[in-house]
């Protein structure tokens, strides 16, 4: 696939549990592998996750995951899994990703850049965030 | 004929996308013609690596599985 040419998967997270977060992190890598440009955009609860002080904490799980849910994960987890950020830190290193945070959250949450763990590049706004992601597919996780 | 191996990368333990993820990092600094070497567990590890060489253009030259690992060699593109 040519990197240059073909559009970006955009992600939109929205989500700040560790398994929404975890699935994004996952499509993430597996996209940057093949060469495919990825455009995040953190939106909400997903951009508090990306706090630098916040980062490696327990975000929790969504609802639906239950006891059983929590315990599956925690083994993985146990065998070796490597956690969102580390596993998005290795999809960056592929390059092709591209982080940005929405500036509404930003002010929701009260943050500036500083805020924020490096693996996040910049903020935009909605408009920016549709200029760059283009003609390629969006996802709401 | 025994292939000559220039890397390879030990993903034996990593879990999705992980053995795909240290593949494309490792193959990028090998130049055109070298073959990378990759063991894995991932069950999900042989459709992955079909379908990354694939869409890479990086030719799977051999798989084999030996008692839950598999190998897999590439050739860099």
């Amino acid at each position: 696939m040519d990197e240059m040419t073909s559009p970006p998967l955009n992600l939109i997270l929205f989500s700040g549990t560790d398994d929404k977060l975890q699935a994004a992190a996952v499509l993430t890598a597996g996209a940057a592998a093949l060469g495919r440009p990825v455009h995040l955009f953190l939106q909400y609860w997903a951009l508090d996750a990306f706090r630098a002080d916040h980062i490696d904490r327990d975000h929790g799980l969504a609802p639906e995951a239950g006891s059983q849910g929590r315990a599956a994960v925690d083994a993985l987890r146990a065998a070796g899994q490597a956690s969102w950020s580390e596993t998005l830190r290795q999809a960056k290193d592929l390059g092709g990703v591209d982080i940005q945070a929405c500036s509404l959250s930003m002010d929701l949450l009260h943050l500036t850049e500083s805020d924020l763990d490096p693996l996040v590049d910049g903020v935009e706004g909605v408009t920016g965030f549709y200029l760059e992601a283009g003609d390629g597919p969006m996802v709401f996780i | 004929m025994t292939l000559q191996i220039s890397t390879s990368v030990d993903a034996r333990g990593l879990s999705c996308p992980m053995p795909i993820v240290k593949t494309a990092q490792a193959i990028k600094p090998l130049t055109s013609g070298d073959l990378l070497e990759v063991l894995a567990t991932d069950p999900g590890s042989v459709k992955d690596f079909a379908a990354w060489s694939r869409t890479t253009g990086n030719e799977l030259v051999e798989q084999t599985t030996d008692g839950g690992v598999f190998r897999f060699v590439l050739r860099r593109k």
